[in-house]
């Protein structure tokens, strides 16, 4: 399995250099063999880490946990590659968009690598350096468009995570410290011994390094009060980019923060890290919820159902439950499957429609026969809606909750969760279910390639002053949402026994001195 | 200088620290570990950029003394080499780059005077400084009451580092344009440079420069970022930074 995992660090990264030196539509190609190909391999570790937690040349750690966020990486990493063949211009001659496409295409690449990097370290001070990476990575590809928007938005994503990050290595430093009392000053701040060895760390450093890290990773993960950077990060970058920050980003950044959890737990007992992780999981979905009863920005509105999300695995971590815990990791994936799927939507949405405002969109069940189901499907599915996946997480998670009679908790989630489902359905039937506008004048079918000025030649977008024919833009942004939409039923419906035995064996690790 | 315990905090520390002289050791780590908070309050002072570099490496220099002076007292030579890069890295090419980004993006317009960005959003000069006085103390004080102890260098010095981490917060909030906001950031990770001298101290090699690489690629990327900033709004001030809301 060393070998899997090997290859895992090394298949994205050269990925990215191969798409940047190939022409962009080779590149594209490469992009996506290398997405499905590190799915496949992160399938390949399934077995092996369902039994035990492996350690490879020194500073690769395999283990049931983060084989379940590898698992939601990948997973988007391969539709999303395959998405932005449709997604990307693709340079046809065209020398500017040529040289977009392969910066973009190495971008993506270098993103998914370290966000598959990142689950895979051994060592909590390399798990931080994996996660500045992602930072500085995304924020680049946050600014690719070069848009004022865009520009803004990098610039606040890159200076709150860092700012966030660097608070996450003060707690970093911390846990080091609390560590070298006890396992000698020479040790390489490897995760395994630390966890081994918590019940006689000092209890002053480790409750200092959980706080720190709760809050400085919560930056990138989203928790309120230090999420100001998401929604703006999220609605400005390429929608590739976007599905892959909400899916999993957020994800990785919430495994570094169930780590210290871990060790935190093990050390302090459960009471203290639960309550810290009910306060800000509480505070979030608070926000995240009255935020989405008024956006007029689609891709905002998804962005904050994120924190919403994030909110809920803060909550269910919280409640300590193994089947809360469990819960809590298929809402990763079902999360991520949803999310990608919704951004996806919404990509063909705003290419489609030419604008990103909810007012532009209208009648999107008519005029885009595939997307337009598509996208209502994954809307329903991020409210909770029977059969898809993210209804049978959010039920183990109350269930948990009640279980473990944190009733008070449980029913305000519900409430939240609820209001949050009521400011996003509302949305949803605006742009899908209402009228397509009528549009004055005869224009040319907006099907037909070239006809509108040279600025959106692509086919199936929106052209001023035609009306929008039926029609999907592109088939490449279809076929991924497709099998995004069927992992969701798979895991709403019937999750497959290696999948919840996976499940099984990372929720022992969670709870195991709870 | 030595700085007395605060009389009426419980302080946990105080068997460790002299009761009379403090040693030459732990008398210069806790004087240098002052200087870089000075540097910090220096920073917040100065609206030229150049000089807000000048000091920055004033900075980096004092943190890798010190990883020298402790090195040599303590006896562990990986500082030697962390110094080193220190001195590579935060002296010489992290200011060269943030130079020529300088020159590039406004050679001797309003930035180099300084006329309108140094000012703050909110709070008038004074007000800031006095403001950050306030979260230094608490930085210090804090800090005293963790009960963390150190073979490594002398505890002050680590109440003194969460002291400037909450100042440069005070800065990035307070300055309004990119470089400043940047530099304020690189700032913070020599607050925390600091503390981990004090407390981890014997972090393997490999890690250090694991971290010092990693703060090497988030320049690179600040300063790609800062060009497209200066290239759309030709002004590094992040006044107009405010379409994206709600």
């Amino acid at each position: 399995m060393g070998v899997v995992a090997a290859l895992l660090l090394i298949v994205p990264f050269l990925a990215g250099l191969a798409s940047f030196a190939a022409p962009p539509r080779v590149g594209q190609a490469i992009t996506a063999v290398s997405g499905v190909a590190s799915f496949g391999l992160v399938l390949a570790l399934i077995p092996d880490a369902s039994q035990r937690a492996a350690s490879y040349f020194g500073f690769v750690r395999v283990d049931a946990l983060s084989v379940v966020f590898l698992l939601a990486t990948s997973f988007l990493y391969a539709t999303v590659a395959i998405y932005s063949i449709g997604y990307l211009p693709g340079g046809h001659g065209h020398d500017a968009s040529a040289r977009y496409t392969r910066r973009f295409s190495l971008g993506l690449n270098l993103f998914a690598w370290s966000m598959l990097a990142a689950p895979l370290m051994s060592n909590l001070a390399l798990l931080w350096v994996a996660i500045e990476v992602t930072t500085v990575i995304s924020a680049l590809l946050v600014a690719i468009e070069g848009t004022d928007g865009a520009a803004e938005a990098a610039w606040k994503y890159i200076l709150i995570a860092s700012a966030g990050l660097s608070i996450a290595l003060l707690g970093t430093i911390f846990m080091y410290y609390a560590g070298a009392q006890v396992l000698g000053p020479h040790y390489s701040m490897a995760f395994a011994p630390v966890l081994a060895s918590a019940r006689h760390l000092a209890v002053t450093p480790v409750r200092m390094a959980f706080v720190l890290a709760v809050l400085g990773f919560g930056t990138k993960v989203g928790l309120f009060p230090v999420h100001t950077w998401l929604p703006d990060a999220h609605s400005e970058a390429p929608t590739p980019v976007s599905a892959l920050l909400s899916g999993s980003l957020l994800a990785v950044s919430f495994y570094a923060i169930l780590r210290y959890y871990q060790i935190a737990v093990a050390s302090l007992g459960p009471r203290f890290p639960r309550d810290v992780l009910l306060v800000f999981g509480v505070a979030t979905l608070l926000l995240a919820a009255l935020y989405l009863l008024d956006q007029r920005d689609y891709k905002r509105l998804l962005a904050y159902s994120s924190m919403e999300h994030m909110g809920i695995l803060a909550i269910g971590v919280s409640f300590g439950a193994p089947i809360a815990l469990a819960g809590v990791l298929l809402h990763v994936l079902a999360h991520a499957a949803a999310k990608g799927n919704a951004f996806m939507g919404s990509g063909v949405l705003l290419r489609k429609f030419g604008s990103k405002e909810m007012r532009g969109v209208r009648g999107g069940l008519d005029l885009l026969p595939w997307s337009g189901p598509l996208f209502l499907a994954a809307v329903l599915a991020l409210c909770a809606m029977p059969p898809f996946g993210i209804f049978r997480s959010e039920f183990e998670i109350v269930a948990g909750g009640l279980a473990t009679s944190h009733n008070g908790p449980t029913v305000i989630l519900v409430i939240l969760v609820t209001v949050a489902f009521l400011g996003l359905t509302l949305s949803a039937n605006r742009m899908l279910l209402s009228r397509p506008r009528p549009r004055p004048g005869p224009g040319p079918g907006s099907a037909e390639p070239g006809s509108a000025e040279p600025g959106s030649a692509e086919p199936g977008t929106a052209e001023p002053g035609g009306p929008l024919t039926r029609g999907e833009p592109s088939v490449w942004m279809v076929v991924p949402v497709a099998v995004g939409l069927v992992a969701l039923l798979v895991l709403g419906v019937h999750p497959p026994g290696e999948l919840t035995g996976l499940l099984a064996r990372a929720v022992a690790q969670l709870g195991s001195r709870a | 200088m030595y700085l007395a315990p605060f009389p009426l905090a419980p302080f946990p520390l105080a068997q460790a620290l002299p009761t009379q002289a403090p040693g030459v050791f732990t008398g210069g780590a806790n004087v240098i570990a002052v200087l870089i908070l000075l540097a910090e309050f220096g920073m917040l002072r100065q609206a030229l950029l150049r000089d807000h570099i000048r000091l920055y490496m004033a900075q980096s220099a004092l943190i890798a003394i010190l990883a020298v002076i402790v090195a040599a007292a303590r006896h562990i030579p990986d500082l030697y080499v962390l110094a080193a890069l220190t001195v590579a890295l935060k002296v010489i090419v992290i200011p060269l780059l943030l130079r020529r980004l300088l020159r590039e993006t406004d050679p001797v317009g309003a930035a180099a005077g300084g006329a309108d960005i140094a000012g703050s959003g909110g709070l008038g000069e004074a007000s800031t400084v006095l403001l950050a006085i306030v979260v230094a103390a608490f930085g210090f004080f804090a800090a005293s009451r963790l009960g963390i102890r150190s073979d490594a260098a002398p505890v002050t010095a680590l109440s003194v580092s969460l002291s400037v981490v909450l100042v440069a917060f005070v800065l990035m909030i307070h300055r309004r344009d990119v470089v400043s906001q940047a530099i304020g950031l690189f700032s913070l990770e020599n607050g925390i440079s600091l503390a981990a001298l004090v407390v981890a101290a014997s972090l393997p090699l490999i890690l250090e420069v694991a971290l010092l690489f990693d703060l090497l690629l988030a320049v690179v990327v600040f300063g790609l970022l800062i060009r497209i900033h200066h290239g759309r709004g030709r002004s590094l001030s992040t006044a107009d930074l405010t379409r994206l809301r709600g």
